[in-house]
């Protein structure tokens, strides 16, 4: 007999760190097959470089750190390397892949103290480093197969609505007939992963619903405005990175708030982003940064905003 | 029979293994062990000296003040000495060692008056509950006299007999509800007589119907009693949740139940009170649910207070070779001791063995606001730690430190199996340490 003494509750939950990030894995590989179908082989290489390279760098600066290595195996690396492969155009340069893996398991983890201490988006940081090192091979997109277009390079649909006024029909942005970043074809299966997610409670439902729902409205405001000068709402919901951020990205539970008053300030405050630089910007496409202003947000709500307690006077 | 659930909290395996057994009386062991602190505040004064000879129901200690409980002879026998022993949460205090006598078991006298229980006072009721020694059994211990003589300044206008038995794999409640249903609620009137309060609900999770029904059959013809039938959930049982989910009122933080009208107490508590008040035995015995993965014949006894929890566990059929925990209480609240040669208390309600125990590899925090949302005090749980990781007292207090009450959810959800509770259990530890020594 060799009693264990230790402190209360004696059971525990089913959940664990790996389980989470290998559900949301799962939840991603739906939209990462289909971007192979839609671009070709060309899009695995993307994702394996970016995997192989998040898992290596994430090994090594553990072993540096001098830190337990068994952590590179959580899964949480893996993630990162698949979520930024999502967000990179398919004719992207490997070894660009693989520094954009690099820099987001090593400056934008590590270097803050590892897992769980990271303040930004990782696979966000990797993909803000490709598009300020990298511009012109970040903005060139192929056609997508399925879109039987034979020139060898086109404008997203975003890029397209910003440049040259052009609307893509909504069940080409839902089914993923257009072109665009590995992840940000498909509306509807990224839209089928988030609610797996949502079911399995590994995601806050504020974070989808304050992002989407914040996008709709400040668009829709604009769009009763004028209809011919903004994009319709639904548009800018189903077109660019939207689904993969507002399901994907903002719900990181790293980087989002845990109290309730902050998540809706935080889900709110990427909508709005994300219309501001969509409409008014340089650029057609702005979830990336949306998220990555908010994300710089947390830590100070998370200081200040808690929920109520129970018996605390109103 | 009205339905209502709690919001917060978790549900884990129910487990409850011994919900089919009735209750047995465990025989008189050969010698019982009775510390004279078994209840919330001063431990009693010792009464009787070594080599004395005591009767069952014999009063051995005397209350020590205003919040304290005597405490009584749970057999008929002599006393081998008074020394300190180890208790359950790992404490130690003084305690009786009996030495039971052979032949017949004697019965003290009881030390108030026996009446008709129709005939009983508020103030009987208060005198019995403190002479038998009578302490909330639902794991808090606190002495019922205090608990029945609130304030006059806040009057009780309801009353919440609390047959919740939120607690994984106990069955004690749910056995004593089944089998004293009449009992239970002849001791819940007599409770709601002495405050005085206009409405009373019994409070039974839905995993438990069958008691449920059986109280509804009784309060039928009662006009002011309701039967709550609680839909199953973690801690739904504290006092605070369940106030909040019956009568939707929110004690205040660091106040009382009475603070807004409620009086909660629990079924074994009300079971006892019946005994004393009507068969005239203080509080000596009690049910303990005998259980976990580890036990053969998972059971519910009536022991005498005192006994080892190393018989229990013999006769239950545990396998003490293969057991990684003993555990005193339930799986979320109990404490793990180190040697099954530890007495049952007055606040024992089972005791769970475990065999298959994995130490769970401890990830940093990912803000997953599982705790958060999951507390039933509405604690921010993870800054509330981190705040007691950096030694920011100040700052955890305000983040309701001393307004945790240690129900282990947070713990128990958390995916990065970060030991909150223990955290905090630490965090209290501290804060007290200083401001004793200021
Ligand atoms: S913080 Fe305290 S009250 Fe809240 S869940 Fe954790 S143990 Fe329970
Ligand atoms: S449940 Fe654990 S990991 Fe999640 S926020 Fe709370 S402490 Fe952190």
């Amino acid at each position: 007999m060799n009693l264990i003494v230790s402190s209360s509750p004696h059971i525990h939950d089913k959940e664990s760190v790996p389980k989470i990030m290998l559900h949301v894995i799962l939840a991603l590989l739906p939209a990462a097959a289909a971007s192979v179908y839609f671009f070709g082989i060309r899009a695995l290489w993307v994702m394996l470089v970016s995997i192989a390279t998040a898992e290596i760098s994430e090994y090594l600066f553990l072993l540096l750190r001098k830190k337990d290595t068994s952590a590179a195996l959580d899964g949480s690396a893996f993630l990162t390397g698949l979520l930024l492969a999502l967000t990179l155009p398919p004719s992207i340069d490997l070894s660009m892949v693989a520094i954009g893996s690099a820099v987001a398991i090593i400056i934008a983890k590590q270097m803050f103290g590892g897992f769980g201490a990271n303040i930004f988006n990782p696979a966000l940081v990797g993909r803000a480093f490709l598009q300020a090192a990298f511009p012109i091979p970040m903005t060139t997109w192929v056609a997508n197969r399925a879109s039987h277009i034979d020139a060898t390079t086109v404008a997203t649909p975003l890029g397209g609505f910003k440049f040259s006024h052009l609307i893509t029909a909504h069940k080409d942005l839902l089914l993923g007939n257009v072109a665009g970043s590995l992840g940000e074809t498909s509306a509807i299966l990224l839209l089928l992963g988030g609610l797996y997610l949502l079911i399995r409670k590994y995601i806050d439902w504020r974070i989808p619903v304050g992002v989407l729902g914040s996008v709709f409205v400040f668009d829709g405001i604009l769009w009763l405005f004028n209809s011919r000068k903004y994009p319709d709402p639904v548009f800018m919901l189903l077109a660019g990175g939207l689904m993969l951020g507002a399901w994907f990205m903002a719900t990181d539970p790293v980087t989002s708030p845990v109290s309730p008053a902050g998540i809706w300030i935080y889900s709110i405050g990427i909508g709005f982003f994300v219309v501001l630089i969509r409409v008014f910007g340089g650029m057609p496409e702005g979830v990336m940064y949306s998220i990555l202003i908010m994300n710089s947000f947390v830590p100070l709500m998370d200081k200040y905003l808690r929920q109520r307690m129970l018996g605390e006077k109103k | 029979m009205i339905q209502l659930r709690m919001r917060r909290g978790v549900h884990p395996p129910e487990g409850k293994l011994s919900a089919g057994k009735p209750i047995e009386e465990f025989p008189v062991p050969k010698q019982v062990v009775i510390p004279l602190s078994q209840h919330a505040g001063k431990p009693a004064t010792p009464l009787v000296k070594k080599r004395q000879k005591v009767k069952t129901g014999e009063k051995i200690g005397e209350a020590s003040g205003f919040i304290s409980a005597p405490v009584h002879s749970s057999v008929t026998g002599t006393v081998k000495t008074l020394e300190t022993v180890l208790l359950p949460n790992g404490s130690s205090a003084l305690a009786a060692i009996i030495a039971v006598d052979e032949g017949e078991e004697e019965w003290a006298e009881p030390t108030w008056p026996m009446k008709d229980l129709s005939a009983l006072t508020p103030e009987d009721l208060r005198t019995i509950t403190r002479e038998a020694g009578i302490v909330g059994l639902g794991g808090a211990v606190f002495p019922t006299s205090v608990k029945i003589s609130p304030p006059k300044e806040y009057p009780i206008d309801s009353v919440i007999v609390n047959g919740a038995e939120c607690e994984p794999y106990l069955t004690s409640d749910h056995r004593l509800m089944l089998e004293h249903t009449q009992e239970i609620f002849q001791a819940a009137q007599l409770l709601k007589m002495t405050v005085g309060a206009k409405r009373g609900y019994i409070a039974i999770e839905d995993n438990k119907r069958d008691a449920a029904e059986a109280f509804e059959n009784l309060v039928k013809g009662v006009g002011d009693w309701e039967v709550v039938l609680l839909k199953t959930r973690y801690p739904q049982g504290a006092e605070k949740s369940l106030i909040k989910v019956i009568l939707g009122r929110e004690v205040p933080m660091g106040g009382l139940p009475f603070h807004v009208g409620a009086l909660v107490q629990n079924v074994g508590t009300l079971y006892a009170i019946y005994e004393a008040a009507a068969r005239g035995i203080p509080l000596i015995r009690r049910v303990v649910t005998v259980t976990g993965e580890g036990v053969k014949n998972p059971s519910n006894f009536l022991t005498r207070i005192g006994t080892s929890a190393a018989e229990l566990l013999q006769a239950a059929g545990a396998d003490l070779e293969a057991a990684r925990k003993i555990v005193f209480g339930g799986p979320m609240m109990g404490m793990a001791v180190k040697a099954p040669e530890i007495p049952v208390l007055k606040s024992t309600s089972g005791i769970l063995v475990l065999s298959s125990v994995k130490k769970k590899k401890v990830f940093p925090c990912l803000y997953c606001g599982k705790c958060v949302y999951a507390c039933p005090l509405g604690i921010t749980t993870t800054r509330l730690v981190k705040y007691i990781q950096a030694g920011m007292w100040d700052q955890a207090k305000a983040f309701g430190l001393f307004n945790c009450m240690e129900c282990g959810v947070c713990s128990y959800v958390c995916p990065a199996n970060i030991p909150l509770v223990h955290w905090i259990r630490y965090g209290k530890f501290m804060v007290r340490m200083m401001e004793a020594k200021q």
